[in-house]
């Protein structure tokens, strides 16, 4: 086993279809999947992470083609993960975020992948923080992770990516809608897009208000500032980049990259090690014993927490 | 665990018209399959390139321009050239009957035209897509 065709090499030499391929089987999580991103991890840990979420419609991919085009016109290399979701009844997918993103089109120095988020919920697919490490690895110096439309509790990207963009637009909601908990928390930068429609002002009026008053008692941490722009034509897009290295700036002089990625770490290995050990568990019980259990409980003879107490213990 | 399908659906040349690609790529999502939609006015390297980086089992093709024998063989020699031979295209449109063979013969593995059943073709794509 180890590296499948070679697959691994030929990416890290630049190969962008092996590239793909090696993103597919990260997808699919096969045990090809895994000895790739053994192979890769030490390649990892360069890139800036930069998450754009928002509502659908306020104009995220937008956004990710405007970034990426200031990107490029600073030299910078930029990956590109597009998350839209799966339906949940027929597992498939409509992809449609390449549609913003044709301005990027032939340049070797980008490379965009839409993911379908296949059943995960909280805005990314399961696989999207491989398929970071695989782009990583390859040497994208930017990583811009589109999530879901997100709503309010599609908070998972703040925790994937290094810096995370909230996008609003004008007409989106009232000011009650800023205050409630969720997006808004985890914005390291927040763009009212569409700032060319009426309303703009409000829109960042009403954010700045909440703004401050989650700054009020928070003395030398991050401030997200509010910037509005005009995706559509560009407009405001490199502040927003700015804004995006000014963070990136903080995040190393506080100490706080360290520290963050600790933490990803930690949640990650605590992900795969749930994951691992309910396998195993699985496969030592058996199928059949497993189902008794759950008809037991259903039955209401034990409950939960006492069957797994006793399918662990032996 | 089965692997998903993943397929493009692109419409190449400079007609206007995306209604046929839209209700393709709906009715393949509906058939549980991953369909990366890419937008009007593509050219066949901007095809070849999506297709590469999406990794896809199949290119889907709509074109009503009537520029089908000069944008077709375009894609299909990129994908050819991209080392990407193995990715199947089908096509949608308007495609007269007299240019078929000339297209199945080039490597097209499907055409449809107006009023083709939706289940009918997300079926083919399926079999197609599945069969090596």
């Amino acid at each position: 086993m180890g590296d499948d065709n070679g697959l691994v090499t030929q990416a890290l030499a630049g190969k962008r279809y092996a590239l793909a391929r090696l993103i597919s089987q990260v997808e699919d999580d096969g045990e090809t999947a895994r000895a790739a991103l053994a192979a890769l991890y030490p390649h990892t840990g360069r890139a800036h992470v930069v998450g754009i979420t928002g509502s659908p419609g306020s104009g995220k991919s937008t956004l990710v083609n405007e970034l990426a085009k200031v990107l490029r016109g600073q030299g910078v290399t930029v990956g590109v993960v597009a998350v839209d979701p799966s339906s949940p009844f027929t597992g498939g997918a409509l992809l449609g975020d390449r549609v913003r993103m044709r301005d990027l089109s032939g340049d070797p120095g980008v490379f965009i992948r839409s993911m379908a988020s296949r059943g995960s919920l909280g805005g990314l697919a399961r696989a999207t923080g491989d398929v970071i490490k695989v782009l990583d690895a390859v040497g994208f110096q930017v990583i811009l992770v589109e999530t879901v439309g997100a709503g309010q509790s599609e908070v998972e990207i703040a925790r994937t990516a290094h810096t995370t963009i909230v996008v609003e637009a004008p007409g989106m909601g009232d000011e009650v809608q800023a205050l409630k908990a969720g997006l808004l928390e985890i914005a390291d930068v927040l763009v009212v897009n569409k700032a060319d429609r009426p309303g703009a002002a409000n829109t960042a009026r009403a954010l700045e208000l909440v703004i401050n008053q989650n700054a009020a008692h928070d003395e030398g941490r991050w401030r997200p500032p509010i910037l509005q722009t005009v995706a559509l034509n560009g407009q405001g897009v490199p502040e927003v980049w700015e804004a995006v290295v000014a963070h990136r700036q903080y995040l190393r002089e506080s100490g706080l990259w360290e520290s963050q990625e600790r933490a990803r770490v930690e949640t990650e290995l605590f992900n795969v090690l749930r994951e691992e050990l309910l396998n195993r568990t699985l496969a030592r019980v058996g199928r059949e014993r497993v189902q008794e259990w759950v008809t037991r409980i259903a039955d209401r003879q034990v409950d939960v927490y006492t069957a797994a107490a006793s399918i662990i213990g032996g | 665990m089965s692997k998903r399908l993943r397929i493009l659906i692109a419409k190449p040349g400079l007609d206007g018209h995306d209604r046929g690609a839209k209700v393709i790529a709906r009715a393949l999502r509906d058939a549980g399959m991953e369909v990366i939609y890419t937008g009007l006015r593509q050219t066949p390297e901007m095809i070849v390139e999506s297709a590469l980086q999406e990794d896809v089992d199949g290119v889907g093709l709509s074109i009503l321009s009537g520029a089908h024998m000069t944008l077709v063989p375009r894609v299909l020699n990129g994908l050819r050239e991209a080392g990407l031979e193995h990715v199947k295209v089908f096509l949608g449109g308007i495609i007269p009957d007299e240019d078929v063979p000339r297209l199945k013969e080039l490597g097209v593995v499907g055409i449809f035209g107006p009023g083709a059943n939706t289940h009918e073709i997300a079926e083919f794509v399926r079999q197609q897509l599945t069969e090596d």
